[in-house]
């Protein structure tokens, strides 16, 4: 029984400050959906108000075609995770996971099977009668989990509900989430500030920043295509070097420093001769020539730093910008500090912006905004 | 060797108490066993305990004090709980107000309520009066059970407000809206989530309430007549038409002991079955109080209170008349205050803040040094002085008196009537509070702190003095100035202890009252209420918050 959860229009007001505004969304049945964001950015305030613990102070939410705004909490039919988890510490693990299926009258005699199941499923099974303050955190997530579940809601609400836990935790217990949230299929929206938790564990997500959204896509989309500078920058790590476009033999050239590249991938509509852009690259979209070539961009090592894997560069370019660049790790250090280097950029991966950052101007780039439904699917 | 020294210091400390502590109660409190066993010859016997049983007369007081107190503290529970749920849930209009005038409430001293409200519904009470000559209505009597009922649940329920707006604001929201979420809302969710969170509080309050109840002597003396309790009893006994009997008022009071003991065990039983912490990130956001539910709301909690606190204020009113003997005149003026300056108010006063300061400076020093011996020093020692110091916890006031009167009052010693055996007791009565707090206090203070005055050259003595006192003084200051309050109201045992000599306020308002002098007792009364209100009004300044603890 999953539902779709549609919003539109959707405002929420603080006194004179503006949390939420005009926010549209939709989230199509079953599918995982993240709300990332900088702190203060509203997140936990839009999950409220579709959990209905806030009002709404404009705008419509919709479960399938069912209006909700004026639903109470206990009617909505939702699971909600809490943050801190907020098991009720008075009752054992078996009663909290109970509490849900005794308040909304569920046959008293599959009650226990309905309990066992899920206290299994989130396996606390062996934990089930004792007390809350005698588990481990990521036992105590388990137990808020199941009481979510157990009432087999039609959403499920999670405001970032692994944060308190120590980070190895964290990747274990993301990794239950999202298995259990395939199996049971249903609509869940997840709230966190964790891009890579957001990344992992997502079909699709949703870039917040001051109360609007700025970016609806599946992480790879959202990645590899940012809808705008602040995507691009809170999502990973991207170097913004100043630069220019022109038009020249009906081809455009990407011209920053000595580097002069053709780009095939602008949108025409969006670009005009001669622009000032912002090219957004990633660490690991520069390509390092083995000697000096024509219309590349020269570099000055300034630090090294060995991850394992992988090495970081931190360099500085010849307009004087300093930017990050990431390689695999080589056996010998090709590079030392101080060392001048030569750089090509990886022109398929890189992304290249208005000079404002507010618009993506290649081709294909959709944010997502008009049609959250459409643009999710790839 | 100064290593050494500082050694033995605290071993000083932990000795110094254990001499004390035997001389001061276990002392007393053997004497009264004692004294409760043996006959006029000095023969064991168990006459006392028989006579109290088997004459229904004498088991009657035990009895009715255990039955007034259940109700009292049934009805503080009902009434109080609802108020601090109201307080602390809703925006209230007057919040702040609210919560002084039910404080002061609590803090008058023990026989105002009765007296005044004796002048208002009693016999010939402005009340009764009224409905009597004008309606022709007669109202219920006042006396014996539903008197003390009244009174003291009235004075009592702002204990149970006070403590149930502390755990209220440990409860964390998400709770409140876990529990909505998965269904249970509205009354349902008031009994299921946020009185079970409560319950360890809500017992804490429960025995507060009942000890206070139990052991109150003020209340029942005047306004009891017919409904006999234990204290009245104890101090019967004492006073003795026939001559004091020591034994039966030991008798007595050894098994008030045992009741209270009981009680106190029955209350950790039942706290023990609770045993869950509650803390919240997140408290509780107040809700409007609007429409009809708002409007009855603020009608019950300003209903309560105005009724409250009405005692209070009818005797600052009656202070003011023209009053002579039992007779209440036309007119006012001063002439009560006049008539009080040549009754010893002088001495008075003088004897309740000599007491208080000194008594107030005594607790402090010996909590704080009780309270680092146990927290920062275990040993089964220190352990010891510390469960001994809790037993005047379970020692009603008028056991404290008859204790004291039977240990010192007589050769060698002889201290009755002197400022020595009124601070000693005043010591006793208050110190077990006092330790508690001071304790939790230190509890929560990280040894960190220290280790790090420690090892920055600071030795164990600065450190104490300089950091570890220092950041126990907040919580220490607070509950100072509420012990001062009891202190300066105290009655059970002071009755017992007191002569012209080492007369107080509170003392003297009494002695006005029994000898049926209302003008004289009225404006003693006031002074004594001027004293706690402006004593409560410093304590709010100086705690800056709502976080009163008893
Ligand atoms: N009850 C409230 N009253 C006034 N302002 C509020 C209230 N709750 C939230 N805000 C404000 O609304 C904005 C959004 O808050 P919200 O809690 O939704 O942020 P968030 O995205 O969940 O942040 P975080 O990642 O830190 O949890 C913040 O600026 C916050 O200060
Ligand atoms: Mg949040």
């Amino acid at each position: 029984m999953s539902v779709s959860i549609t919003i539109r229009n959707a405002v929420k007001k603080y006194g004179q400050q503006v949390v939420i505004k005009n926010l549209d969304l939709k989230v199509k049945p079953g599918e995982f959906f993240t709300l990332l964001g900088p702190s203060g950015c509203g997140k936990t305030t839009l999950l409220r108000m579709i959990a209905g613990f806030n009002t709404i102070d404009e705008g419509d939410f919709y479960f399938n075609d069912k209006r909700i705004n004026d639903l109470s909490p206990s009617k909505r039919s939702i699971g909600m995770v809490f943050q801190n988890y907020a098991i009720f510490p008075h009752m054992t693990v078996r009663k909290n996971v109970e509490f849900g299926l005794k308040n909304n009258n569920f046959p008293k005699q599959e009650l226990k099977t309905q309990t066992d199941k899920f206290l299994e499923l989130m396996q606390i099974d062996t934990l089930a009668d004792r007390m809350p303050h005698r588990l481990s955190g990521g036992q105590q997530q388990r137990v808020a989990l199941a009481r979510a579940l157990v009432i087999q809601p039609n959403v499920l609400l999670m405001d970032e509900p692994l944060s308190n836990l120590d980070a190895k935790l964290r990747v274990e217990m993301r990794t239950v989430i999202r298995h259990l949230q395939r199996d049971v299929g249903i609509t869940t929206i997840y709230v966190t500030h964790d891009q890579e938790e957001a990344m992992a564990i997502s079909d699709r997500i949703a870039v917040m920043d001051g109360g609007i959204i700025q970016h609806i896509g599946s992480p790879q989309r959202i990645y590899q295509r940012p809808a705008n500078v602040f995507v691009a920058t809170f999502i990973g790590r991207s170097n913004l070097i100043p630069g220019t476009v022109e038009k020249k033999d009906g081809k455009w050239l990407l011209k920053t420093g000595a580097l002069v590249t053709q780009i095939d991938n602008l949108d025409d509509k969006k670009v005009q001769n001669g622009q000032k852009v912002q090219i957004s690259v990633r660490p690991e979209e520069f390509h390092v020539l083995e000697e000096k070539e024509e219309n590349a961009l020269t570099a000055t090592v300034k630090d090294i730093v060995f991850l394992g894997s992988s090495t970081q560069y931190f360099i500085k370019l010849a307009d004087g910008s300093e930017a990050i660049m990431v390689n695999e790790s080589s056996l010998d250090n090709p590079h030392s500090a101080g060392s001048t280097i030569f750089l090509r950029l990886n022109v398929q991966k890189i992304n290249v912006f208005s000079e404002d950052g507010s618009k993506n101007l290649l081709k294909n780039v959709d944010d997502g905004l008009k049609d959250g439904w459409e643009a999710g699917l790839q | 060797m100064k290593k050494l020294l500082k050694f033995d210091m605290w071993k000083l400390v932990s000795l110094f108490f254990v001499l004390l502590f035997s001389l001061i109660l276990i002392y007393p409190l053997l004497g009264v066993l004692r004294q409760s066993v043996i006959d006029k010859d000095g023969q064991f016997t168990l006459a006392e305990f028989q006579k109290f049983f088997s004459e229904p007369y004498y088991f009657k007081t035990i009895y009715n004090s255990l039955v007034i107190t259940v109700a009292i503290t049934f009805v503080t529970l009902v009434i109080g709980i609802p108020f601090a749920y109201f307080y602390f849930f809703y925006r209230l209009k007057g919040a702040k107000f609210l919560f002084i005038i039910a404080i002061l409430c609590t803090m008058s001293a023990p026989f105002i309520g009765a007296y005044s409200w004796i002048m208002l519904l009693g016999r010939s009470g402005l009340i009764t009066r009224f409905f009597k000559d004008a309606l022709g209505i007669r109202l219920g009597s006042i006396y014996g059970f539903n008197g003390i009922l009244l009174v003291q649940s009235l004075k009592l329920f702002p204990l149970v407000f006070i403590y149930m707006n502390g755990v209220f604001k440990n409860i964390d929201n998400s709770l409140l809206e876990a529990s909505e979420n998965l269904g249970c809302t509205g009354v349902k969710r008031f009994f299921k989530i946020i009185m079970q969170l409560s319950m360890p509080t809500i017992l804490a309050a429960a025995l507060l309430v009942f000890m206070r109840a139990f052991a109150d002597f003020g209340t029942p003396l005047l306004i009891g007549e017919g409904y006999r309790t234990f204290p009245v009893e104890i101090y019967n006994q004492y006073l003795g038409e026939t001559g004091t009997n020591y034994s039966f008022a030991s008798a007595i009071s050894v098994i008030a002991i045992i009741v209270t003991a009981l009680i106190f065990f029955l209350q950790k039983y039942l706290t023990s079955r609770y045993n869950f912490p509650i803390n919240a990130m997140n408290p509780i956001p107040k809700k409007k109080a609007k429409g009809i539910s708002g409007f009855l709301m603020h009608l019950y909690c300003y209903g309560l209170i105005a009724v409250a606190f009405l005692p209070q204020l009818y005797i600052v009113y009656l202070s003011f008349r023209n009053i002579d003997g039992g007779v209440i005149k036309e007119g006012y003026s001063f002439g009560n205050f006049i008539s009080a300056s040549k009754r010893l108010l002088g001495r008075s006063i003088n004897n309740t803040l000599l007491f208080g300061v000194i008594t107030l400076a005594i607790i402090i020093l010996f909590s704080i040094l009780i309270a680092y011996l146990v927290v920062r020093r275990r040993s089964l020692l220190n352990n010891a002085i510390d469960t001994v110091s809790m037993i005047p916890y379970i020692m009603p006031g008028s056991v404290i008196g008859i204790a004291l009167v039977i240990a010192f009052g007589r050769q060698p010693f002889a201290l009755t009537g002197t400022m020595l055996i009124m601070i000693m007791a005043l010591v006793i009565r208050r110190m077990p509070y006092t330790i508690r707090s001071v304790t939790a206090t230190l509890q929560n203070i990280p040894i960190s702190t220290e280790e790090a005055a420690i090892s920055l050259g600071a030795s164990k003595a600065k450190t104490f003095l300089k950091i570890t006192t220092p950041m126990m003084s907040n919580g220490i200051l607070a509950g100072a100035v509420l012990s001062w309050i009891t202190i300066v109201t105290e009655l059970s045992s002071a009755i017992i202890l007191y002569n012209n000599r080492n007369i107080t306020l509170t003392m003297s308002a009494y002695v006005a009252i029994s000898r049926g002098n209302y003008g004289l007792a009225a404006a003693f009364s006031t002074i004594l209420t001027a004293l706690t209100t402006v004593s409560l009004l410093v304590y709010l300044w100086l705690s800056k918050s709502e976080d009163i603890k008893l």
